[in-house]
């Protein structure tokens, strides 16, 4: 992609600090160029839709556009007449029981994240995969799922995914490598394995673990490694040091009434963020009439999802949660003996923080993030025992791994094993640690010195490029297997499909290296099982748990805990001191450790809080911006401890001051087509002493720029009023603050004819989107991608503002931008009464229907976009191109049958999920009874972990939907254009703290 | 100087712009109806199919059900096309070897699915339901005409939108009570209209809600 196809102009904040200080902009804002009023701004806000129109003007791209023009033409009139080609259909030649073809069938597995189990439902049609869904009989996921388990359904159909056995690059055999590998492991014999290594990601699967026992038990002198960049060791670390073990922490927060996150972003990643996202979000309910809520305070670096749901949120730098911890416990009253230079940390706020979680005791907790320093949770551990909180709202458990070890001094051991020549064989199985090792291991060069290596692996990677062997895993919907969950609770992954390519699964491969290789892998757990079940009755126990998605009576048991008195830290469990820039590296809150870089779902899902996509970044706050003469998109030079790396700056409100934050898992080299070579690589910057955070950051600036793909400010609706919200308290005295907002013209006063509106079907879609729950995870939006066969459009079309999503999430600042409040608000279709979109097509492509839908035709639309100018909402999405792969054989299989895959020149949006309404109503008709309340669930409600989106029929008064719209907090937005929107929404309620909300 | 055009021009212009415009409707008027054409939209054109099933030996001669094959027809959008065990139910036991079977012994076999060619197909933007029509009392013939009558099957309606509409703007034209619907010999009573109408009130037709777009289309 060439530099200057980038038409966009810079909306960085274009060396307006001064501006900004002197701005009086709007009370809630989208960017920092609408705060400040930016010419650039103002600019695309006039134009509408960023760049498009100004190609003609253009001299070079004005030949392209001509070129491009007369093909479409040409193409345009050949599509139009195409007969239909011929069709076959193929019946079973035995059919399957229970499979009526039409109809999808559920299956509960799981998927995991850092080897931690979340149950989902996953969706086949005719043996296709097609959608995951949460299963909500399971502790993890309650009925949703969050976004990256969204994304994993197109991993599976990824035809960069690696097919079968390589030899040094070259396809090669199964058979081969077994041979092989038994002679390998022959020679090892002899010698009890002394050169025999592996090296896994957590590894929380029963089976596997026994599987890897046997094979140390045959070969006593070989080692099992474990490494993966997304680790517990510094919450191991913390245990250990402030309850003398190392146990596994989860929380009911649904008891919690005062919760603290120190740096952590518990509602959006970890194991159980979906069920906290849940908890937390039903205990800030005020909408049915509940008059307590929860209060989250927040300490973070940088803003998360969690930090945006917070009454308070604190922005502090790295080395300040640390320090706010001690501060903490210094006022609770736990004793601390901490080595190191005396932790300093002092703010006017700390007191009530103290004072409200001590009056609050035992339905209180303290969260530390995974990426702090074990000092920080071992205090957190502390806080939770002082404040009575272990038992109520804290639990502790056996840790959830097989085997729990420090990763980090795993791999180094590793590492340095290599290097010496002590490794003869190395057997990688999942993982890629040639990109995600610490820099300093140099793992790469001691991985080439090792003689027989073999990686398992989705893809051939990095990693893949330096070992003799690589070996396609199989994608978790196609292979048996078995994992915990965050509080122990076992379950069986099953699969879906047989695989599609000539992969193995973990257990497969190491049932190779036992001599189980004859079996296949569902009688291994099913034996493992029953050895494991004390149930008479295995059978129905077995058909039951895969059933539920769940072992019955496998999850641990709450381990009574004792604090360490005094409570000693050792210089080592210290984090980084504060000294000049700090650096704080994070896993992407999408890609993770860089295993979904290849997935153009998850890739184009604008990130929580910036909406950047494609790309990460270097985020600043706009002080330390303006104090370096910083502006986004300029490239700078990082450098930690003499390791370098060159990244774009992106200015984010809300950053912590002095504070870099870089996401990990951008710039693969060896990712496949859509990942390679996106986004910057943070690793380089990651050393062993500082895995995720560091000080004494150098920067040096540059004089390039680099375009950075945000959606922020794309389809900008001007702030009239979008976002409402107020405090507790104020919603105590005035329950009608919302609704007072609105500025609605009377009904009357309309050139629609109202009557066309009277319906006579029992039903009325409606939907409400709780702006109190909201955390902008964007679930919603992978989700909708995923059920509606939304195509990804790339980098280049999203700069030129063609993103396709039907529902996007508009993140709104408040007030101050070193310090502001977040706002998240989910923008699906409105489906309008009084449609604009509908009265200006000329070929009646958008109609309404009688149950008030806002229809969408595709065969009917003949691409004028009148429609997409006359919305005010901005909510209409235009494919300008073939943006839906019609070549790639396998993404095929993965598009949802009942939904019509859209062509270039239509345009598109939000249907409420008409094809989840047809099915309901198909089944309510034939059964002669109304639609049940919940019995539709949107795709977007469906997957939302905190609940925030209702659907259903408005025309039900008993309906859930109808109550919510009922209450005084539920307000429509742009109604004064009198459009009657059906989807609403309910104003934001905080809960601060009244102590601190007066200064 | 003299004239460029002479005087017939005037007329010589007029015949060519109206016979410009007549071409131009007479275009338009093919290129709109062509699909109305039995000859495109394939109506009574029989399909080459991998097996010469004659559904009016099977329905007529033996008085086999619609059901006892198309399986899904009261669950599901898809009828259901039988999968080659149930032909195999009765031809393991007749007509054992004889040629024109030959495939779909071959399917049992080799555990090949038998490939039939599509005979109604309708555009892969609509969205119909078997199951939904049959239970409000649309009968298999009202689309699918003398099927029992049918040595190969074919097509005798066009399957055109226009076509879809005349029972969806006006179903008491068609429907019959549910329990004909499988019924090949109906024949519609004098009164139909008015035991449409019935039928529609008494199966709950939401005529108003059939000429809705997203019925059909998502």
């Amino acid at each position: 992609m060439r530099e200057e196809e980038f038409t966009r102009k810079s909306l960085g904040l274009g060396g307006s600090p001064l501006r900004l200080e002197q701005s009086m902009g709007p009370e809630y804002w989208r960017s920092l160029d609408e705060l400040a009023g930016t010419p650039a701004f103002k600019e695309m806000v006039a134009r509408e839709f960023p760049a498009q129109a100004s190609e003609l003007f253009d001299p070079v791209s004005r030949r392209n556009f001509l070129k491009l023009m007369s093909a479409s033409l040409a193409l345009g009139g050949l599509a139009a007449c195409t007969v239909q080609p011929p069709e076959k259909i193929v019946p079973y030649v035995r059919a399957p029981e229970n499979l009526i073809p039409g109809k999808p069938l559920f299956f509960a597995t799981v998927s995991t994240q850092g080897g931690v189990a979340t149950g989902i439902l996953v969706e086949s049609h005719l043996g296709r995969p097609t959608k995951v869904e949460g299963n909500p009989k399971h502790p993890a996921s309650l009925g949703a799922t969050d976004t990256v388990t969204q994304g994993t359904i197109l991993t599976l159909y990824d035809p960069d995914r690696a097919q079968t056995v390589t030899n040094a690059g070259r396809p090669s055999t199964w058979d081969t490598l077994v041979q092989q590998l038994t002679q390998a492991l022959g020679t090892q014999k002899a010698k009890g394995g002394a050169g025999l290594r592996l090296l896994t990601e957590t590894v929380t699967s029963p089976l596997l673990g026994d599987q890897i026992d046997t094979l140390l038990t045959e070969f006593p002198q070989a080692v099992w490694h474990q490494w993966e960049p997304g680790n517990q060791d510094q919450a191991q670390r913390g245990a250990q040091m402030a309850l003398g073990e190392v146990v596994n922490t989860y929380f009911d927060l649904s008891q919690a009434q005062i919760i603290l996150s120190l740096d952590a972003d518990f509602l959006n990643a970890g194991a159980a963020g979906v069920r906290y996202a849940r908890q937390v979000a039903a205990g800030r309910r005020v909408r049915e009439g509940q008059p307590q809520m929860n209060r989250l305070y927040v300490a973070e670096s940088t803003p998360t999802a969690t930090g945006s749901l917070a009454d308070h949120r604190f922005a502090l730098r790295p080395s300040q949660i640390e320090g706010l911890a001690f501060a903490l416990a210094r006022r609770l009253g736990v004793e601390v003996q901490a080595e190191g230079p005396a932790p300093s940390f002092e703010a006017s706020w700390l007191d009530a923080l103290a004072r409200d979680l001590k009056q609050a005791a035992g339905r209180s907790a303290v969260i530390a993030g995974d990426h702090q320093p074990p000092a920080v949770h071992a205090l957190a551990q502390a806080l939770n025992l002082a404040l009575g909180n272990v038992g109520t709202t804290v639990f502790h458990t056996a840790p959830l791994p097989v085997k729990a070890v420090d990763q980090q001094q795993s791999l180094a051991e590793l590492a340095a094993a290599m290097e010496a020549g002590q490794v003869e064989v190395l057997l990688i199985l999942g993982g890629n640690p040639v990109y995600t090792a610490p820099a300093d291991l140099r793992f790469g060069q001691g991985l080439r010195q090792v003689p027989l290596c073999v990686h398992l692996g989705l893809y051939e990677d990095e990693t893949s490029q330096l070992c003799h062997w690589h070996v396609g895993e199989s994608h978790y919907l196609e292979a048996w297997g078995d994992a915990r969950t965050f509080d122990g609770t076992a379950s069986i992954v099953q699969p879906l499909i047989e695989p599609l390519y000539n992969t193995k699964s973990a257990n497969e491969f190491m049932a190779v290296l036992i001599g189980q290789g004859g079996r296949n892998t569902y009688d291994l757990l099913r034996e493992f099982w029953s050895l494991q079940s004390a149930n008479p009755d295995f059978e129905t126990y077995w058909k039951v748990s895969l059933h539920d998605g769940v072992l019955a009576g496998t999850t641990f048991k709450p381990l009574q805990v004792s604090p360490q008195k005094p409570l000693v830290i050792p210089a080592a469990g210290r984090g980084h001191q504060a000294q000049g820039l700090e650096l704080a590296l994070r896993l992407d809150p999408h890609l993770g450790d860089g295993r979904h870089a290849n997935n153009g779902w998850l890739q184009e899902l604008p990130r929580p809080l910036t909406r950047l996509m494609w790309d990460n970044a270097a985020l600043i706050s706009p002080a330390t911006a303006s104090r370096h003469g910083l502006n986004s998109e300029q490239l700078v030079e990082l450098a930690v401890e003499g390791r370098r790396q060159q990244v774009p700056i992106w200015v984010l409100p809300g950053q912590a001051d002095e504070t870099l934050t870089l996401h990990l898992g951008y710039g693969r080299t060896q990712a496949g087509k859509v990942g390679t070579g996106i986004g910057f690589d943070a690793y380089p910057l990651r050393g062993g002493n500082a895995l995720w955070q560091a000080g004494g950051v150098v920067l040096n600036k540059t004089f390039s720029t680099y375009p950075l793909a945000c959606v922020q400010e794309h389809h900008s609706m001007e702030g009239r009023h979008l976002v409402r919200s107020g405090s507790l308290t104020e919603f105590g005295r005035n329950p009608n603050f919302a609704a007072e907002e609105a500025r609605d013209p009377p009904a009357e006063l309309t050139l629609y004819p109202r009557d066309e509106h009277v319906s006579t079907a029992p039903n009325a879609w409606g939907m409400v989107i709780d702006l109190s729950s909201c955390t902008g995870c964007n679930a919603c939006m992978a989700a909708c991608q995923a059920e509606n066969n939304i195509p990804v459009v790339g980098k280049e079309q999203v700069l030129n503002g063609r993103e396709m999503h039907w529902i996007r999430i508009d993140r709104y600042f408040k007030e101050d931008p070193a310090d502001p409040e977040i706002y998240h608000q989910p923008v699906p279709c409105m489906h309008c009464e009084n449609a604009p979109c509908e009265v200006v097509c000329p070929v009646g492509a958008t109609v309404h229907s009688e149950e008030g839908l806002n229809d969408m035709v595709y065969n009917r639309c003949v691409g004028t976009r009148y429609c997409n100018n006359n919305c005010p909402y901005k909510v209409r999405r235009f494919n300008f191109y073939q943006y839906v792969d019609h070549d790639e054989a396998s993404l095929k299989l993965q598009r949802n049958p009942d939904v019509t895959v859209r062509s270039r020149g239509v345009m598109e949006k939000c249907t409420y999920c008409v094809q989840r309404i047809n099915a309901a109503r198909i089944e309510a008709k034939k059964g002669d009874r109304p639609i049940a309340d919940g019995e539709i669930l949107t795709a977007c409600q469906q997957v939302c972990p905190t609940e925030a989106i209702v659907f259903g029929n408005i025309k039900d008064p008993q309906s859930l939907v109808t109550r919510l719209k009922a209450s005084p907090l539920n307000y429509g937005i742009l109604t004064d254009l009198n459009t009657v929107p059906r989807t609403t929404y309910l104003a934001r309620v905080k809960n601060p703290n009244p102590e601190l909300s007066e200064g | 100087m003299a004239q460029i055009f002479p005087r017939s021009a005037n007329s010589t212009t007029k015949v060519l712009i109206i016979t410009a415009l007549v071409v131009t409707a007479v275009l338009l008027g093919i290129l709109l109806n062509i699909n109305r054409l039995y000859y495109v939209s394939h109506v009574n054109i029989p399909k080459d199919q991998p097996v010469a099933f004659s559904h009016k030996h099977h329905v007529t001669g033996l008085g086999i059900d619609c059901r006892y094959c198309h399986t899904t027809v009261e669950t599901s959008a898809f009828a259901g096309i039988p999968p080659t065990e149930t032909c195999m139910t009765c031809h393991s036991q007749v007509w054992t070897d004889a040629p024109i079977l030959e495939p779909v012994r071959a399917s049992l076999r080799s555990n090949l699915p038998l490939q039939w060619t599509r005979v109604h197909d309708l555009p892969d933007f609509v969205y119909f339901d078997h199951s939904l029509h049959v239970n409000k009392g649309v009968g298999c013939q009202t689309c699918h005409g003398q099927v029992d009558q049918m040595p190969l099957i074919w097509k005798v309606n066009t399957l055109n939108m226009e076509w879809c509409l005349e029972c969806h703007r006006a179903p008491e034209k068609f429907l019959r009570p549910r329990d004909q619907v499988f019924n090949m010999q109906y024949t519609p009573p004098a009164n139909q209209v008015a035991l449409g109408r019935q039928l529609a009130a008494e199966y709950r037709v939401q005529t108003s809600q059939l000429t809705n777009c997203s019925i059909c289309h998502r």
